[in-house]
């Protein structure tokens, strides 16, 4: 038996390859990789069908405390059989489907690491491992979504798949993240074991809510479903695979994983139940508004979602088991179908339920497959789907006097399915042929291969109910449940309850069928739908979006420079004022020597600046200025500071002359141009921003000295470097690589200031 | 004597703020200039003043006698004030060649490389060519 990683090491070497092989083999490549993976997951049946579980160390961190194991049992084994086979089919399907399109490649290529992706995360026993694989079936998604991607309607199908699974995802997270912290542990059955850790942590039941958004959002419950009909955008195979058998039953699946935590829990029950049968109830009515084959089924795919969620809710044992055998019922018949709807629009060109009928005769083998499947979605006997619907109906009898709602709605679906099945197989291929674009004929044989495969595993499947009770529904619901269960899954049980319910609801979806031409007009007239449905609240959601960022683009990146240095300059006012005064910082020194001559410099200073302010020409503001500058160097000449004065002095020189150079050149307006109004405004900021210096400077000055660095570099100056000017031994000794590093921006400056300079540069 | 520096500096800060804020861009290079020098004074002033001898140890002396101004300011402004005529001469070039190029020395009219933006027209800001006048 192989260990669980090769599942992901073959996956991930299948995809890699996928990208190197001739085109004309990547489709059939596809569909090895996928029968090697269910040839392998077959060889688990035995060990799991007997109560056991495969583990296998895979991707641990311990540093980060990630345990990063994998784990195959009952439910995974299903998952995994059911990914790895359909997966098979759709490869050699999409090979006929797709034959010729240039893009093939991409679309197998992104299939096998989507089902690399699927299998990792259905064997993950690590909530890390599973949520990255989680994400990565999103991500490819999106891919095989906006397929198509020069279609508007593609790419933003792609998009609305990718942002409402991607919300989920991020709510998963959210819930992810408190459960493995109150369970110590990222390992799935680790958290499983410690359930009473996990419930009595105080985020317990947000963090409860969130994992079951996260996967409402994945399996497309109300009120997050809309995304799956319009996810129809993909090519045919895409949605048999993915957003009929796969992906969509992933939330599905961690909802099941997270049951033993759960399932005692009043709150989790009534909300998987409520928006379960909601969900179901939804899908069929909007069911009945589409006409588009695929849209139909994508429907129907959401009310079977539902009921699947619904069966996880309600407590008993019985439900579970139904939810196993509706889950790989669902995937059988859905994905035959889907199959079928592909074949119909790929050979008639019209994939319009009301204008098909009548195709038996060209197209025989397809007509077979789908009335075998549609038998099967039905639940009419002998088939897998009698089964599981007689399961369902006996799982809510179960329940009690408190079930009518969900029998009564239950009821209404199961009817709903009938009417459905019947315009899926009765409808589109008996009574009197319509014209069609394309003269009608039986697909080639890797298109109807899958479709009948599954559509006699459905017949199979309903003769043998025992075998597949025995191998797989047991050990899936006992991972479910957390504790063994024995399902005597039966074709027959009598004359009772269930077979009274089973028969009308066959009664009722006979009616509902013959009255389908006039129910879908009146149902797609009723546009109050379309304004208050969640999809319009997605839409005006994504409007408001970009609406803000436009705001904040406006406000924030205007692209005046006197915006940017206004906030800027505020923005450092007033939080260092804020910080300073909030915090206990600001204070005022001491006001001695008030009489010192020095302080005239300082007054000459503020001379020199205002006149530069006021200055109209050119010459003035530049004289100012030196004003300006010899002041200061002055009032380092006479504080203790000869270099810096003589430094000053020089530069002070030297950009006078560059400056009246330069400026005599430039138009220096003769006022100030902006508007008073302006002035007023950017006088006040640059009064705050004085202040806020003044302040800081005065509070600085007002604490004691810390002379610890003057006082080391004092000591050391003669003692280690052997000079006595200390400041010239920082510059050329203690910083000297600072030196350096200023002369090379300086010599940088030169090169620049040539560059600019440069006669006819840059036309 | 502390005080009175303070809020001298402090309006030396003003007053170059305000000229920063200006449109045109030489009266924004002067208050460039302006605050640069208010730096360089606040950190000069942060080291402590009233000392006038400068930081020279005296001959035969291993240390610096008190009494003597803080050194290490100076060092830092010293390379500032390099630093920042570098600076300064570089921002001017670029004003005088921007003149050369789109004749005008107005900020708002440099704009070729972020477009303000007319939400009027498109949701999104188509991206800006790069249009030049010829000087």
């Amino acid at each position: 038996m192989f260990s669980p990683v090769w599942f992901i090491l073959i996956g991930t070497a299948a995809t890699l390859a996928a990208t190197r092989i001739p085109r004309a083999v990547v489709a059939p490549f596809g569909a090895a990789s996928a029968l090697a993976l269910f040839a392998m997951a077959l060889g688990y049946v035995g060990t799991i069908g007997d109560g056991g579980a495969i583990t296998a160390p895979f991707w641990s961190v311990p540093s980060l405390g990630i345990a990063g194991g994998l784990r195959v049992d009952g439910l995974s084994l299903v998952f995994l059989l059911l990914i790895a086979g359909i997966g098979a089919l759709i490869f050699i399907y999409a090979h006929a489907y797709l034959a010729g399109d240039p893009r093939l490649r991409r679309l197998v290529v992104v299939l096998i690491l989507f089902m690399t992706a699927m299998v990792g995360a259905v064997t993950a026993d690590d909530i890390v491992v599973l949520f990255v694989f989680w994400e990565l079936t999103s991500l490819a998604s999106f891919f095989l979504v906006g397929y198509d991607h020069e279609n508007p309607a593609a790419r933003r199908a792609a998009l609305q798949a990718l942002l409402v699974t991607g919300a989920g995802g991020l709510a998963l997270l959210g819930g992810l993240i408190p459960i493995a912290l109150a369970a110590e542990t990222t390992s799935l059955s680790g958290i499983l074991a410690a359930r009473e850790a996990v419930l009595a942590h105080p985020a317990a039941i947000p963090a409860m809510l969130l994992v079951i958004a996260g996967c409402f959002a994945k399996s497309a419950q109300v009120p997050l479903h809309f995304w799956l009909p319009n996810a129809m955008a993909a090519p045919t195979p895409v949605s048999a695979y993915l957003h009929s058998a796969t992906m969509v039953k992933l939330g599905v699946y961690l909802l099941a994983r997270f049951n033993p935590l759960y399932q005692d829990e009043a709150l989790w029950q009534s909300i998987l139940a409520g928006f379960g049968i909601a969900t179901a109830a939804t899908g069929m009515a909007m069911a009945f508004r589409e006409t588009d084959l695929k849209r139909v089924l994508a429907q129907t795919t959401v009310a079977a979602l539902g009921t699947l969620v619904m069966l996880i809710g309600i407590a008993p044992d019985l439900s579970i088991a139904a939810a196993v055998t509706f889950l790989i019922v669902h995937a059988f018949y859905k994905a035959a179908l889907f199959m079928v709807a592909g074949i119909v629009d790929h050979e008639t060109g019209l994939r319009d339920a009301s204008a098909l009928r009548g195709l038996a005769r060209a197209m025989p083998l397809t007509a077979l497959a789908a009335t075998l499947a549609a038998f099967s979605m039905s639940g009419l006997p002998p088939f897998v789907g009698f089964v599981a619907k007689e399961l369902i109906y006996e799982a809510k009898l179960d329940l009690g006097p408190g079930s009518v709602a969900l029998l009564g709605l239950g009821f209404f679906v199961n009817a709903a399915t009938v009417a459905i099945a019947a315009i899926m197989s009765y409808r589109l291929f008996f009574g009197a042929p319509t014209p069609t674009p394309n003269k009608p004929h039986d697909p080639p044989a890797a298109m109807l291969v899958g479709p009948i495969i599954l559509a006699v595993l459905g017949l199979i499947a309903g003769l043998l109910p025992a075998l597949l009770g025995g191998a797989f529904v047991e050990p899936a619901a006992a991972a479910i449940l957390g504790r063994p269960i024995a399902v005597p899954l039966k074709l027959w049980h009598g004359f009772n309850t269930v077979l009274l319910l089973s028969a009308a609801t066959i009664v009722v979806g006979v009616a509902l069928y013959l009255a389908w031409g006039r129910l879908v007009p009146r149902f797609k007239a009723l546009r109050v739908v379309d304004r208050f449905a969640p999809a319009a609240a997605y839409e005006r959601g994504l409007a408001a979006l970009i609406a803000l960022a436009e705001t904040c683009t406006r406000n924030i990146q205007h692209g005046s420079l006197r915006g940017y240095l206004r906030t800027m300059f505020l923005v450092l006012a007033v939080a260092t004022l804020a910080t300073l005064i909030l915090r206990g910082g600001a204070a005022w020194p001491a006001a001695n020597d008030l009489t010192d001559p020095r302080l005239l410099l300082f007054a000459a200073m503020l001379i020199g600046a205002a006149a530069t302010a006021m200055a109209r020409t050119a010459i003035a503001a530049v004289l100012a200025l030196g004003l300006v500058g010899f002041s200061i160097a002055l009032i380092f000449l006479t504080f203790g500071a000869p270099d810096v004065a003589f430094t000053q002095f020089s530069v002070e020189t030297l950009m006078v002359a560059i400056l009246a150079a330069a400026l005599l050149r430039l138009p220096l307006r003769r006022t100030d141009t902006r508007t008073a109004r302006e002035k007023l405004g950017d006088a006040g900021v640059a009064l705050i921003a004085g202040i806020a210096v003044a302040l800081v400077l005065a509070s600085v000055l007002a604490t004691p000295f810390d002379p610890r660095l003057s006082l080391w570099f004092g000591e050391n100056s003669a003692a280690a470097a052997n000079g006595r000017n200390v400041v010239n031994v920082i510059l050329v000794d203690f910083r000297a690589l600072d030196t350096l590093g200023e002369i090379t921006v300086l010599a940088i400056a030169a090169f620049a200031v040539a560059a600019l300079l440069r006669k006819g540069a840059a036309k | 004597m502390d005080p009175v520096i303070s809020l001298s500096i402090g309006g030396l800060v003003a007053v170059g703020v305000y000229m920063f804020l200006a449109h045109d861009l030489p009266r924004v290079l002067i208050g460039f200039v302006l605050f640069g020098s208010a730096v360089n004074l606040t950190i000069f002033a942060s080291g402590r003043l009233g000392a006038t001898l400068p930081p020279f140890v005296a001959p035969g002396a291993d240390a610096l006698a008190a009494g003597t101004s803080n050194p290490l300011p100076q060092a830092l402004i010293l390379t500032a004030i390099v630093i920042g005529f570098g600076l300064t001469v570089f921002a001017l070039m670029l004003v005088v060649r921007a003149n050369r190029e789109f004749s005008s020395v107005d900020a708002a009219d440099l704009n070729a490389a972020e477009t303000p933006i007319d939400t009027a027209k498109s949701p999104i800001p188509p991206p800006a060519p790069l249009a030049k006048k010829a000087a």
